[in-house]
């Protein structure tokens, strides 16, 4: 980078920002869209294809009944209306990965149209307004091999996998968001958690969003107060929660030096770095690909039975915010500690380890204390920091049952996190169990006593508080693994003194 | 030629359930006629003897088992190039796909296999089913057999040669725009365009998604209607495919056989009244409507005022969505590869390959219709047209409430000679003015040979409201009835 960024705080105290996000989410049907391979992840290149989604010549599509009612139902889970008729549309344009060198997409007839998604900021309810929810089919992925990169560019070969070809994608775009100011970036991280967390409750996909199953665009312009909305630029490559916060950040930045500057944004479509959080350009639009839309005409119009609609909508389960709520009453939290633990992204993950047996304090303590605290070290989400509520709620019932103290349990969590198997291995294989053997505690202790005799005079003469040194002391011999509880009530009971 | 070759699919059906005759003979019989004829015909772009001699076989041995024969059983049938057939080359007459061997049958093709058919092999077609004579295939034109110099129409023209020149008894042909009827015209042979929905689309190589229907082709009547049978009705795979059964369209051609059409009223199209068409062409129409009201039929004139936009229409809406549908066949799966010498990227040998592949007339289509498709064009072409296609629909919607059928020369013209019509795409497009609009409703059409003008075959056209196939089976069946069956010169 050459030009030097302005202050945060300035950007947004000259510009207003505009957002818009286009999000994909990869649906986890059995089959693929328009056919019956199967969608399962991974698998040998080239071995979940056939005629229909390599696009050989003669084959059509039909269309899955399972991935239309997904899509109707986030529909309604972000208060769309669902049309009552409506068309697949053809995209056309040529790319080595697109089996057909034309998409099945929706055009100006989407199934879903017109709802919104409130989200919360700072303890603020933003409503987030829901342009339109369409289904579609994934590509293949093409593999450039032979060069340095992984490239095209220096490249001998390109190799394609059809695996993904044909697996159903609904893309979720909002209404422009404008109005946010400072806020813009946090706004769109927690839209797209909310999207996250709406469609998992809805059990239509995983929305990973590292395996590509939740994948996202950012929108950013800026304009002046009172002027027109400026030139958005497009940001592709988001590839998680944080970068979609750093992505709007970034572009608002940046933007704000061209246009102090003197400079014109340019309509473009940019690229998105995770390593450097900025962002450089990719394709313009003004150069870009007269997609020839039109409907298409291997597929029949769809026309979803209301009665249908509405026997979906009955059906939705409880969305995350009403759940939240509960959550919130269940766990006895202030708005505060629910923030919190929102901010965290753990709210889920406390619900499982208090299913899985944990208290909602000694679950919110683990996630929000030593794990979130790991979690930001290493730059990754509370969700992929390598321990399970399952763990946590164990590691928490060896400490209930006295096996284990804090300080051993953390690292013991450590272990965890490394991923040396369960907390009960962990503590078994490093031997990092509490010595409760009252016998060998009983040795230590009378060790203790010997070594230090005149402290135990003091004790037996009634200084019970001058005891602490030799808890110590058997502590420091027992390398931490007895419970100093235990040991004091030892040494008091040894040394003859009423504690 | 064998007696064998010359028979209804009828009759050979017969002989080999009633063990008067093998299929293997039957296949042989045919496959020798195809060597002694076919370098002069040219109908057929691969011949599968193997595979049509171990279908005979096992006719015979299911025979043999005492296992029930369908009606078509051991009958030779040729598929026209354009449906997809497992391990047999599949061109659709064009380079792009030489030597491409489909690892899967089209739905037709896999019912002929149900129906104990023998598929000797595959007829040539313009490329990309885009012609009106077979001049257009990437690998020469087929002939007439009334007239090697001359045309045997298109795109199916190796079908209806095949049929012409006694190589088959029966064959699949596709019809867009008149690809079925206007070959069956123009080569004295029975040609039927079913009701767009009523025959699959899976496996046909596709030209024009909403235009294109699979149908059969055969020298009488009858034979048509059981071909018809056998590949008809609803198939799972293809979306666009009607969930009704076909209609009886066996029992309509054995009730017309009588040569009874009382009660039936037809319609004469006042926008097809002769311009445009040869003057031999409507001299054979007018007699033949004579012969019709003779039959018992009550003849009314009709106007379809929509009908003289179908050429334009139909010249908007299949180039738009031939423009993507071919745009697959880019030499990265499949078929040919040019370019790829480790130089060039994806994108050049892509186009490179279309380049070579694609011969001028798809080329033409490609390009008016990616241009139709255009942003800032659509509305005024591919927009425009599609709202032409509902007006003709309401044209004969409105025109079956007062008629059963409507009729009309097939062709305006008979077959022309070859090389007459390519320098002028005009000149070529108009052979199919009479059978467009039927497939711009999405109706059955049906082409029956009706008499001769200068000793060369003229087809009647009878269009039925949509899935009413039945009743252009029973006009067409009557109609034969009464002017009998037409046969070439020897060749």
């Amino acid at each position: 980078m050459t030009t030097t960024l302005p202050a945060y705080d300035e950007v947004v105290a000259r510009y207003e920002p505009v957002i818009g996000l286009e999000t994909h989410v990869e649906l986890g049907t059995r089959t693929k869209m328009f056919c019956g391979c199967p969608t399962d992840f991974g698998g040998e290149p080239n071995t979940r294809v056939c005629p229909v989604c390599l696009g050989l010549p003669g084959s059509l599509p039909v269309a899955n009944k399972a991935a239309i009612e997904a899509t109707i139902r986030i529909g309604l889970a972000l208060n769309c209306s669902i049309a009552e008729w409506c068309r697949f549309a053809r995209k056309n344009y040529f790319y080595p990965d697109m089996p057909k060198n034309f998409q099945i997409s929706q055009y100006d007839e989407p199934l879903c149209v017109d709802g919104y998604l409130d989200v919360e900021v700072n303890g603020e309810t933003v409503r987030i307004g829901i342009e339109r929810v369409h289904l579609e089919e994934d590509t293949g992925k093409t593999l450039h091999v032979g060069g340095a990169t992984g490239r095209i560019h220096g490249a001998t070969e390109s190799l394609v996998d059809y695996n993904r070809a044909g697996i159903p994608l609904v893309e979720i775009v909002t209404k422009p968001i404008p109005g946010t100011g400072a806020l813009a970036p946090e706004v769109a991280r927690a839209y797209v958690t909310e999207l996250r967390d709406v469609i998992r409750s809805l059990g239509v996909s995983d929305v990973r969003m590292e395996e590509g199953s939740l994948r996202c665009d950012v929108n950013t312009s800026l304009n002046l107060p009172g002027e027109e909305w400026g030139t958005r630029t497009e940001t592709k490559n988001v590839n998680s929660l944080r970068s979609v916060e750093r992505a709007v950040r970034s572009e608002m930045l940046r933007q704000a030096s061209v246009l102090d500057a003197g400079g014109r944004i340019t309509q473009e479509t940019r690229h998105f770095h995770e390593d450097t959080g900025d962002t450089t350009p990719g394709r313009s639009k003004e150069t870009a690909t007269d997609y020839r839309y039109f409907p298409e005409p291997d597929l029949v119009p769809l026309a979803p039975d209301p009665a249908w609609v509405a026997e979906l909508k009955a059906a939705l389960p409880e969305l995350p915010r009403v759940h939240r709520r509960r959550l919130q009453e269940q766990w006895g939290l202030s708005d505060l500690d629910m923030q919190s633990v929102l901010n965290a992204g753990a709210v889920e993950l406390i619900e499982q380890t208090v299913a899985a047996g944990a208290t909602p304090a000694a679950a919110r303590k683990w996630w929000l204390g030593e794990l979130s605290r790991r979690a930001n070290e290493t730059g990754r989400e509370l969700a992929d920091i390598g321990a399970t509520p399952a763990q946590v709620a164990e590691l928490q019932g060896l400490v209930d049952a006295g096996k284990l103290n804090d300080k051993l349990a953390r690292v013991v969590l450590e272990g965890v996190v490394a991923g040396e198997g369960s907390p009960t291995e962990i503590m078994t294989n490093r031997n990092l169990e509490v010595v409760s053997d009252t016998g060998a505690l009983t040795a230590a202790v009378d060790e203790a006593i010997a070594a230090n005799a005149a402290i135990a005079d003091k004790v037996r003469s009634g200084k019970v508080a001058a005891a602490g040194a030799l808890v110590g002391a058997v502590m420091k011999s027992t390398q931490g693994q007895a419970d100093a509880k235990t040991v004091r009530e030892l040494i008091l009971a040894r040394l003859g003194v009423e504690g | 030629m064998s007696d064998l070759t010359t028979k209804t699919a009828v009759e050979i059906a017969a002989l080999v359930a009633g063990g008067e005759t093998s299929a293997v003979e039957v296949t042989q019989a045919h496959l020798d006629r195809i060597a002694a004829v076919d370098d002069r015909v040219h109908a057929f772009l691969h011949v599968d003897a193997e595979g049509a001699l171990a279908a005979a076989r096992a006719v015979d041995e299911r025979r043999a088992a005492g296992e029930p024969l369908g009606p078509l059983a051991g009958v030779p049938v040729a598929v026209k190039d354009v449906l997809a057939t497992k391990g047999v080359p599949t061109t659709v007459g064009s380079k792009i796909l030489e030597g491409w061997r489909p690892p899967y049958d089209a739905t037709i093709v896999e019912r002929l296999r149900a129906a104990g058919t023998v598929m000797l092999g595959k007829t040539n077609m313009d490329e990309f089913a885009m012609g009106s004579s077979t001049e257009y295939s990437a690998y020469g034109p087929s002939r007439n057999p009334w007239d090697l110099s001359r045309i045997p129409g298109g795109s199916g023209g190796g079908s209806s040669a095949a049929l012409a020149a006694y190589e088959a008894p029966l064959a699949i042909g596709s019809d867009t725009g008149g690809s079925i009827r206007q070959p069956g015209a123009v080569t004295g042979t029975v040609g039927a365009k079913p009701t767009y929905g009523g025959t699959s689309r899976y496996g046909l190589v596709a030209f024009s998604s909403s235009l294109d229907t699979p149908g059969p082709c055969a020298r009488t009547v009858l034979d048509a209607a059981l071909l018809h049978e056998a590949i008809g009705g609803h198939d799972p795979r293809d979306s666009t495919s009607i969930p009704q059964p076909v209609p009886d369209v066996v029992a309509a051609a054995k009730r017309g056989a009588s040569g009874d059409l009382t009660g039936v009223k037809l319609g004469i199209v006042t926008e097809f009244s002769g311009e445009g068409a040869e003057p031999g062409v409507m001299a054979v129409f007018r007699d033949t409507v004579d012969t019709l009201t003779k039959l018992g039929a009550e003849i009314v004139e009709i106007s379809c005022p929509h009908f003289t936009y179908a050429l334009p229409a139909y010249y908007l809406i299949a180039p738009s969505e031939c423009s993507s549908n071919l745009a697959r066949f880019d030499g990265v799966r499949f078929g040919l590869r040019v370019g790829d010498d480790g130089n060039r990227s994806l994108e050049e040998v892509m186009s490179l390959t279309r380049e070579a592949g694609f011969g001028p007339e798809v080329k033409r289509r490609i390009m008016i219709g990616t241009y139709a498709l255009s942003s800032g064009y659509y509305d005024a072409y591919y927009g425009q047209a599609q709202k032409v296609r509902t007006l003709i629909t309401r044209d004969f919607t409105a025109a079956f409430e007062q008629v059963d059928a409507l009729i009309s020369p097939t062709t305006p013209f008979v077959a022309f000679p070859i090389g007459a019509r390519t320098s002028d795409p005009y000149q070529m497009y108009l052979a199919d003015l009479f059978t467009i609009p039927t497939n711009l409703y999405g109706g059955p059409g049906i082409s029956v040979p009706c008499g001769l003008s200068d000793g060369l075959p003229v087809g009647l056209q009878v269009m039925a409201p949509t899935m009413a196939d039945d009743r252009m089976y029973r006009v067409a069946a009557a109609l034969e009835s009464a002017v009998g069956t037409f046969t070439p010169p020897a060749l």
